[in-house]
């Protein structure tokens, strides 16, 4: 089972701007409830669609530049990035069948 | 033909964890559809409860769910982390739909789905939600650090979010409709008191400006007229709730707002074997020992119901 893997402001640019595949980027902290809530569910995507899109999440309080730079206010907010442009940006927790809807472009 | 439930309870939170606890000390092993994002309810985003009675210490919102989930579990409850899609809930099978396919079948239904919050109505409210514009203050109060931003609304929501956000942002602006909060005396009292908040009374919020991220907002005094604008980086809608109440509509009796009616003291439904409780049915106390006390008397009115059927 492979879950969403963390990424950081010094392997952003390598594992999400440069990827080959599309990547879902889930900004999220420790102290936000809706981004515990979605977690596991991130994790289940990863498992099920991660040949074809790939899931990393950022945690926003140890790596508030790349937070900053993207203009995250609200957690989670889950960025798509297709060769290095965010594509779709879905702001909150949201469940399975709503996020798999959202992402259906890529998946 | 599938096994069918003695009992369904939707939704968590004070009022569904209790129901939970009750149903399952009486062995109806409850099968408890926590929500798959809003499991534990309105209080995972909130910080300290300090009016549950039994802490006088005060209690974490998130700790607090976490000891009643335990104390379901504890008991035998079933819980399932996923949501209640579908619902036919006439006849005395009733039968409800997960979000992952799965149908069950049960004799009854506890709803307990709660609120959720109001939205102030504006397009660019929305437009601009998770660009400046939020609704839970414990979540992203963080990235407003040494900003200006706004709360709106008058109760302890809104209290308890400029109280909070205060942390942050070097000043929070209140922005209330009325000239006196309707929020409990402490809660206010500390936010007058509070000097990095200031308070803009018989004003409403009339538009959120900004390309990419907010701005600003576009106000309104109600007792002049005037309007103004004024720079702020955020806008936290603390304005009351709206119940959940979408899946049932149609199938239950519901009050013109959407809040699910029940007979008199109990959590009976116009249904049968139908039973409300929490923020569902209630739009005046809306406190989590209120929550907790109508599912405990959901879980009886049920107990009671299968007994005599």
């Amino acid at each position: 089972m492979s879950a969403a893997t963390p990424v950081t402001t010094a392997t952003f640019d390598e594992v999400v701007l440069k990827s080959s595949t599309p990547v879902l980027v889930d900004f999220w902290a420790e102290w936000c409830g809706p981004c515990k809530a979605v977690g596991p569910i991130l994790d289940e995507i990863a498992n099920e669609y991660g040949a074809k899109l790939k899931v990393v999440k950022l945690n926003t309080d140890e790596e508030s530049a790349i937070a900053m730079k993207y203009g995250i206010t609200s957690i989670p907010t889950l960025n798509v990035y297709v060769n290095g442009e965010i594509v779709k940006s879905i702001i909150g927790a949201k469940p399975k069948p709503a996020l798999l809807k959202e992402l259906a472009d890529y998946l | 033909m599938s096994e069918v439930h003695d009992l369904v309870i939707v939704g968590s939170g004070p009022a569904g964890y209790t129901a939970a606890i009750y149903a399952a000390r009486a062995q109806l092993a409850p099968i408890v559809y926590e929500g798959s994002v809003t499991a534990g309810g309105a209080l995972m985003n909130t910080t300290e409860v300090e009016n549950f009675p039994g802490f006088p210490e005060g209690v974490m919102g998130p700790d607090l769910m976490d000891s009643l989930r335990k104390q379901a579990v504890k008991f035998g409850a079933k819980l399932i982390t996923d949501d209640i899609t579908e619902m036919k809930l006439a006849g005395e099978i009733k039968t409800l739909t997960d979000g992952s396919g799965n149908v069950l079948q049960a004799r009854s239904v506890i709803l307990a789905t709660g609120s959720a919050y109001k939205e102030i109505g504006l397009t660019n409210e929305k437009r601009l939600s998770g660009h400046g514009v939020s609704w839970c203050a414990t979540c992203d109060g963080f990235f407003f650090r040494d900003k200006e931003i706004a709360v709106v609304g008058g109760g302890d929501s809104a209290m308890e979010e400029a109280t909070f956000l205060t942390r942050f942002a070097s000043k929070v602006v209140l922005i209330h409709r009325r000239d006196s909060f309707r929020a409990s005396k402490i809660m206010a009292e500390r936010v007058m008191n509070n000097p990095k908040i200031e308070i803009m009374w018989n004003t409403e919020v009339t538009d959120v400006l900004g390309d990419a991220n907010m701005t600003g907002l576009k106000l309104r005094n109600l007792v002049t007229g005037a309007e103004s604008t004024r720079d702020l980086s955020g806008l936290f809608v603390a304005i009351g709730h709206v119940p959940r109440s979408e899946l049932v509509l149609g199938q239950i009796n519901c009050d013109p707002e959407g809040y699910v009616q029940v007979e008199g003291r109990t959590t009976r439904t116009n249904q049968s074997g139908v039973f409300a409780c929490g923020d569902l049915v209630d739009n005046s106390y809306r406190q989590a020992i209120t929550a907790a006390g109508s599912g405990c008397a959901a879980a009886l009115d049920a107990e009671r119901f299968l007994a005599s059927h």
